[in-house]
């Protein structure tokens, strides 16, 4: 018989248990306890001394640093090699993510693996080979010498060094998102009789735009802030081939720890903003990002 | 601990064991939305119940509040008379196998289903070697013998749910419970599966409670049917009960087709467009109604004497003999039906129809399932 | 659509045909610009370190102070990398899995050892943990002393090192189906049994992944390590600085010795990576 019960009988207050995919509450407070430690240990607090220190004498003090022209001369050559650095390799990895992402050869991999190559290569290292190349022991030295060019120890060989270190970063935020991206817009785009640079205009870049921006500015950052690569060629003369971070050095070592850290204080804002807008690309535009684009 | 071998169950069968399980008064809300209302329902042990409704209906909820995955706000669940409302899901001792299985892909077959007794405290875990013949059991059982070395990646998607079953039977549990357990594979797969849940339950004698939402699967496999709708019991019966006398609109079309007529009732007649259908009113009161039958349920009769006219649209020939596509007077949708040969209509001839089993409730009796949902 | 160039026409021999344009410019670009830049200049290293031979390297690594830089980058790098395992696996799961006040602005602040200059690490930490710094002086009331000494390498490579294990386990954490750990518990399981042996085990190969990225970064790191590193040699040199040294003295031979065997071990930690990625897609049927 049908049997649609309605028992009245038995209503007691079920009792709650945490649900088992909830950790104790013991041990989630231990848990996040110990990380946020370690992270103010660890994370915040050299970000919050640069900022102290900078302006441990005030502002006055903090802003005569800016005035010294040796100061003003490594701002110029930084802002400088970015200039060249930065749309350089945005040119290339525009070119690289289009090949890669629109058709099929073989050895994409490969390919990639090449062109990820300078971030396992150690600063020193990428500064080193382009001694090994340009410098007066190197394979061109002698024939540089001859014609009187000056790359290593001179701003050239700084930009060239810079490009190096930063080259894979616009190409690893376009690769993965274009490939997700597929191929399907361009082909209709083409197929409704646009030419090929008005469909990368108008179809591709759209689409690509915020990773575009985010790899940029993650180029940017480097490229400014690039320290290893860039003390090997360079030569550390003042105010010609010093850029921030090496004349941050050479204040640190001269005890001069205010003006340090005050030029210190222009790239850790750099690093906030782009932090901030990783986080506001994140949030707002998760898509816009390719998913699992391996983190360096 | 290990006194279950298969073949000593098989022996005991016929003789319902197994767990009852009593459920009283359960609620359960997720916020503002009303997922359990007064669900009560009694369980037979060795009983294979199917919990059947549309999604949202609350079928999954009920079960994790059997299982002791979600805690009721309100209400009792009862194993074997012991209330079992406070116990964590650790200590009830159900099998239960999930949608997508959840098997642990870092461990090999044989790993997975010897996880719950290897987790056993030291008092109540049995020894390496007895945990090796248990596991072994089991692969025979699930006909999975050998392949207790291999990881569920290399493995079929009906082959995984075996190694799920298995490892929840390693347990020895009280009742086992399925959630949607054929819902991920392909049809083919699907149906010799059902067969064999048929076969593992008499077999294991367990109280089996599973959750579906094909209908179809439900009345093949279970002994009864819990029909839910928005969060309540529409109605409790063997497949039989429901497909013949079903209890409520909602249950009428969820199960099975059917066709819902609107109709008057006026001084103990039942009419439709004018004309008089020879059903009883039931005690309803006068006023608009509803009429419920299915496709089946219609004949086609004699000349003058039936309670509804329609027009032969099409004709099709079956082996059974003709399946005629028939638009009923005064109702928007046509039915199909199946006529013997020698009592067709021609195409476009006008055919009185009989109603042979119908139920009628009132027209504000629940919102029913349009036909086409909840299949 | 613009018509190929005559290199296009050679090119689209090689890629699948594809109606759109574009190929061989921009993988002709890519391939001149990625060897001018990339290759060449690698090229230039590793033959000029043939030139050396292996007699040549290992004569050049058995040197005493540059065995010792050696091992200090070696050990110092793995010590590093254990504990941005533990901690960064920790940080991974509460940023995943908990929620509180917070939350978001520590998620983004990960990512700060990527985006900070290294010098500019280089100076806050040793500035951090000198004599009379914010760490370094209550320390000294204990007699610990963390700038100028191999601790303060460990502490940069620490901090360099920790968004590497954390943002590669972070999405492995995030996709841990809950029906898991709730199978784990009908079979029984009590809650710290269902972490370690159900979700944790599932990731350990972006664990692994983690350590080796961390691993491999920290021996190259440079400019965060020698403000507080102390750079006594044989003592707290670190082998990039040697790299450095030798230059200064022109001792190209040497420079270019130690820069071959530190691009040796990078790439074989970058090898382990594919490998375990591999395996456990195979094996497992996720990385």
């Amino acid at each position: 018989m049908s049997e649609i019960a309605v028992a009245s009988s038995g209503r007691s207050r079920g009792v709650k248990f945490r649900p088992v995919t909830h950790d104790s509450s013991f041990a989630r407070y231990t848990l996040i306890a110990t990380a946020v430690l370690f992270l103010a240990l660890f994370l915040f607090a050299p970000l919050a001394i640069v900022f102290v220190e900078a302006f441990s004498k005030g502002i006055g003090p903090f802003l005569t640093a800016f005035g010294d022209p040796d100061a003003r001369a490594a701002i110029r050559l930084t802002l400088l090699v970015a200039a060249i650095a930065v749309p350089a390799n945005l040119v290339f990895g525009l070119a690289a993510s289009w090949s890669i992402a629109k058709f099929s050869f073989p050895g994409k991999s490969v390919l990639i693996t090449l062109i990820d190559l300078p971030f396992s290569v150690s600063p020193v290292v990428a500064g080193l080979v382009y001694v090994l190349v340009f410098g007066g022991q190197g394979l061109f030295g002698p024939w540089l010498a001859a014609h009187g060019v000056q790359i290593i120890f001179a701003v050239p060989g700084i930009v060239l060094a810079t490009i190096f270190v930063t080259f894979p970063f616009v190409a690893r935020e376009l690769i993965p998102l274009m490939e997700e991206q597929g191929k399907i817009e361009e082909e209709a785009a083409l197929t409704l009789g646009a030419s090929g640079f008005k469909t990368f205009l108008t179809v591709t870049l759209p689409n690509i735009k915020w990773g575009l921006l985010y790899g940029v500015l993650l180029c940017n950052a480097r490229a400014m802030g690039e320290f290893g690569a860039v003390s090997v060629v360079s030569g550390h003369i003042r105010g010609l081939t010093n850029t921030i971070p090496l004349q941050v050095e050479i204040l640190y070592n001269e005890y001069n720890n205010v003006a340090a850290f005050a030029l210190a204080v222009l790239l850790a804002g750099l690093a906030l903003v782009t932090l901030g807008l990783k986080t506001f690309l994140e949030w707002r535009h998760a898509d816009a990002l390719s998913g699992r684009a391996r983190r360096h | 601990m290990l006194t279950r071998s298969p073949d000593a169950l098989a022996a005991t069968e016929g003789s319902k064991r197994g767990t009852s399980i009593r459920i009283e008064g359960v609620e359960q809300d997720f916020g503002a939305f009303p997922a359990l209302r007064d669900v009560s329902l009694d369980i037979q042990p060795g009983e294979l119940v199917a919990l059947l409704g549309p999604s949202g209906s609350g079928k999954t909820t009920l079960l994790r509040v059997i299982a002791g995955l979600n805690s009721p706000d309100r209400g009792r669940i009862l194993f074997d008379g012991e209330n079992a409302t406070n116990l964590p899901v650790q200590d009830r001792h159900v099998g239960m196998v999930f949608q997508n299985y959840a098997l642990f892909k870092h461990m090999t077959v044989a790993g997975n289903i010897a996880y719950g007794l290897r987790v056993r405290p030291r008092r109540t875990r049995p020894s390496r070697a007895a945990i090796k013949a248990r596991v072994t059991e089991l692969l025979q059982f699930v006909q999975l013998d050998g392949l207790g070395g291999r990881f569920p990646a290399q493995l079929s998607g009906g082959q995984r749910q075996r190694v799920a079953l298995a490892r929840a039977l390693a347990i020895e549990p009280r009742v086992l419970l399925l959630d949607e357990p054929f819902g991920a594979l392909d049809a083919r797969v699907r149906k010799d599966l059902r067969r064999w849940l048929r076969d593992i339950h008499k077999q294991t004698g367990l109280t089996t409670v599973f959750v579906t939402h094909d209908q179809d699967e439900a009345m093949e496999l279970a002994d009864r049917v819990v029909v839910l709708n928005e969060g309540r019991i529409e109605q409790i019966g063997t497949p039989e009960e429901l497909y013949d006398r079903p209890a409520s609109p909602f249950v009428i079309s969820f199960v099975g087709e059917a066709v819902a007529l609107p109709v008057t009732i006026s001084d103990g007649h039942v009419t439709f467009g004018g004309r008089e259908l020879h059903i009883d009113t039931h005690g309803l009161r006068s006023g608009p109604a509803r009429v419920f039958f299915r496709p089946a349920d219609i004949a086609v009769t004699a000349e003058g004497s039936g309670d509804l006219e329609g027009r032969v649209e099409s004709l099709r020939r079956t082996p059974a003999g003709v399946r005629a596509t028939i638009a009923i007077d005064g109702y928007d949708q046509t039915l199909e039906i199946d006529s013997p040969l020698d009592r067709s209509a021609s195409l476009g001839g006008r055919v009185p129809l009989s109603l042979v089993n119908a139920r009628i409730f009132a027209a504000d009796k629940n919102d029913f399932v349009d036909a086409g949902d909840g299949i | 659509m613009t018509s190929p160039s005559l290199v296009g026409k050679n090119a689209r021999r090689f890629a699948a045909p594809s109606v759109i344009p574009g190929f061989g410019l921009t993988f002709g670009y890519t391939l001149i610009y990625l060897g001018v830049i990339v290759l060449f200049p690698l090229a230039t290293l590793i033959w000029w370190s043939s030139g050396l031979g292996f007699s040549g390297l290992y004569a050049i690594a058995s040197e005493p102070r540059v065995a010792a830089s050696l091992r200090t980058t070696f050990f110092i790098s793995f010590a590093a990398a254990v504990v941005d395992l533990f901690f960064g696996l920790i940080v991974a799961w509460v940023l995943t899995r908990y929620d509180f006040p917070g939350r978001r602005l520590l998620d983004a602040f990960v990512d700060l050892p990527f985006a900070l200059p290294t010098a500019v690490a280089g100076i806050s930490l040793a500035a951090l943990y000198s004599p009379n710094g914010w760490f370094g002086a209550p320390l000294a009331d204990y007699d610990i002393k963390i700038a100028f000494t191999r601790w303060g390498i460990l502490v940069a490579l620490i901090f360099i090192g920790l968004p590497f294990v954390v943002r590669t386990v972070q999405p492995i954490i995030s996709e841990l189906e809950a029906e898991l750990e709730e199978a784990s518990a009908t079979l029984g399981a009590g809650r710290l049994q269902t972490v370690i042996r159900v979700m944790l085990p599932p990731l350990a190969p972006a664990l692994l992944t983690g350590f080796a990225l961390a691993f491999a970064r920290s021996i190259g790191e440079y400019g965060s390590v020698i403000f507080i590193a102390g750079n006594i040699a044989y003592v707290s040199e670190i082998a990039p600085l040697l790299i450095v040294v030798k230059l200064e003295q022109y001792d190209v031979p040497g420079a270019t010795g130690i820069a071959t065997i530190m691009l040796a071990i990078s790439f074989a930690a970058l090898l382990l990576i594919n490998l375990v990625q591999a395996w456990s897609r195979r094996r497992f049927g996720h990385v």
